[in-house]
């Protein structure tokens, strides 16, 4: 059993400490933001925060977790009441069929939490480890750098 | 260190060198003749010390971290200003045999002129066609922070800098002479491969045992190699221009860039290399293919075996597979990074992943720096070494220590 500290709730899930974060993530607590693409941690799709920094959570298991605060992209907001990141991705219409964009979304959050400012060179340089198969990445990067304004009051 | 070159510099003197005349006009060079530069400038890897990261070809600004301070790569654009644009071929070639400048200063011997000096006149005289004729960058060079004033320079040339020009060993093929000329000259291996003493120089009764470059270990050439399954010439070929080769560890670290350069030179030179430096393992083929076979029954047992969380849930996926397989890896008892002196290599390996540079193809391994902590990324490190069948590191919670800290 581990206890594992998900958008501020904390949870206890039956699981073997060698279990992939995202299988839990999806399977037992039915946060199905994050998602599978590779299972090997080279498309970027399943990634999520633990204490701000972004990871894969296809090949990260449980056992390193416990004691670390996890966020998904249901952390960042709902539909009712997106969050900035949220936002800027549907006012710059970023997504397409949507399957790498919370990983891209986490991943640019981690980035405008350590660096408020980011540039379009940090933004792409920070993306980097993620794949889009659509092919939206000029809006991803306009999405990322609309955050950041949003993040910083701007409207 | 200094009070020994102190004492030194009272005998062996400071020999001044003249400063030489600013070149007016530039030189025209036959095409030709820059295309063979450029190769030489990829086999020599210049880049690597004279371009900073994200900054322009050849402009320099590049940190070089020795023990003895930061050390930046110059400008060698041709700029008239910070570059080399008012540099003459001879002082070009003074540069790269006696490791002085146009000026007639001393140039710190992070600049390889211990192994530039064995260069042929037409290899110097190619170099310096194409770096004169790269685009000007107008980028002052950065100052230096090595508390050794460059008269010591002199003394340590006075006893570590063998000048002349590399010597054929005619019992040796052609191929095999080509080889030790560009890995002992322009390709500088031993400036990494080979141990340093207190001075920061190569030591010659060691060459190639194994050297250290910006905190990675670069590993034995010779017949120390700790590869678990030991290098043969065509391994080697493969891996100095691919980065990979069957059963062996792909390229990480410094050695990436090298090999980058590698992708693009011709082919005979690169087998020229391998040739050269296949030969500096001298075990027998008994002993290599004793060697071979325990280590592909240590990968073929580490398979089956279950029982560290982190390896399970992190590594096994791609690394139980074995290249043979689509997205699999390496198995790990295979890696030269488990066998190797030190922990920092596999732990930068790990922390940072292996990426390509940015729009660029190759292999990649995900990085795991925000997934693991200093303890668990330690506690990986122990397994990992034991997977590999050698005695355990020392201090490795230490060592991750220094490197999440970024020393």
């Amino acid at each position: 059993m581990a206890k594992l500290d998900v958008n501020g709730r904390l949870h206890e899930v039956q699981a073997d400490g060698a279990t992939p974060l995202l299988y839990v993530l999806r399977e037992d607590l039915r946060l199905n933001g994050a998602k599978f693409g590779c299972g090997l941690g080279q498309c970027g799709a399943c990634t999520v925060l633990a204490d701000g920094e972004a990871i894969f959570s296809c090949i990260t298991p449980i056992s390193v977790l416990e004691g670390r605060k996890l966020r998904t992209v249901e952390g960042l907001g709902t539909a009712e009441k997106p969050g900035p990141m949220q936002q800027a991705f549907i006012e710059a219409q970023a997504a397409q069929c949507g399957y790498c964009i919370p990983g891209m979304m986490m991943r640019a959050q981690a980035l405008l939490e350590r660096k408020a400012g980011a540039s379009e060179a940090d933004i792409r340089a920070a993306l980097q480890p993620h794949l889009c198969r659509c092919g939206t990445h000029m809006r991803i990067v306009r999405a990322v750098m609309r955050a950041g304004e949003l993040s910083r009051g701007k409207s | 260190m200094l009070a020994a070159l102190a004492v030194l510099t009272g005998f062996a003197g400071c020999a001044s060198h003249e400063r030489l005349e600013p070149l007016q006009q530039p030189p025209a060079f036959a095409r030709e003749v820059v295309a063979k530069g450029g190769e030489l400038a990829r086999l020599g890897n210049c880049l690597g010390c004279h371009t900073d990261e994200g900054g322009k070809a050849y402009a320099g600004g590049t940190p070089i971290k020795t023990p003895f301070g930061t050390i930046h790569g110059t400008n060698i654009t041709p700029d008239p200003d910070t570059g080399i644009g008012r540099w003459s071929q001879e002082a070009f070639a003074r540069a790269m045999r006696e490791g002085v400048d146009r000026e007639g200063r001393h140039l710190y011997p992070a600049f390889p002129y211990d192994h530039f000096t064995k260069l042929a006149d037409d290899d110097i005289a190619a170099l310096y066609a194409f770096l004169m004729t790269r685009a000007p960058v107008r980028q002052e060079n950065r100052s230096n922070s090595v508390p050794i004033p460059r008269a010591f320079i002199a003394v340590w040339k006075s006893r570590y800098l063998e000048r002349g020009v590399y010597q054929p060993v005619s019992e040796r093929s052609a191929e095999w002479n080509r080889g030790a000329y560009l890995a002992q000259g322009l390709g500088h291996c031993g400036a990494c491969h080979t141990p340093r003493n207190a001075a920061g120089a190569e030591r010659k009764d060691a060459a190639f045992a194994g050297g250290e470059v910006e905190g990675w270990h670069a590993p034995a050439l010779d017949s120390a190699s700790p590869s678990p399954v030991p290098w043969t010439m065509e391994t080697l070929e493969a891996y100095l221009r691919h980065g990979i080769a069957d059963l062996h560890a792909q390229s990480a670290g410094p050695m990436s860039e090298v090999v980058h350069d590698l992708s693009q030179v011709n082919e005979g030179d690169v087998r020229a290399l391998a040739t050269y430096i296949a030969s500096l393992d001298t075990r027998s083929d008994a002993d290599r293919a004793k060697l071979r076979e325990a280590a592909l029954a240590r990968a073929g047992a580490s398979k089956a075996q279950q029982g560290n969380a982190v390896y399970d849930g992190s590594c096994a996926d791609c690394h139980n597979r074995g290249r043979g397989e689509q997205g699999g890896a390496l198995e790990l008892p295979l890696g030269t990074a488990l066998t190797i002196p030190t922990p920092r290599n596999l732990a930068y390996i790990i922390r940072e992943g292996i990426v390509p540079p940015e729009g660029e193809r190759g292999a990649w391994m995900p990085a795991f720096a925000g997934a693991l902590t200093d303890e668990q990324l330690t506690e990986l490190l122990v397994y990992l070494r034991a997977l590999g069948g050698r005695p355990a590191w020392r201090d490795v919670a230490g060592e991750v220590k220094k490197i999440s800290r970024g020393d």
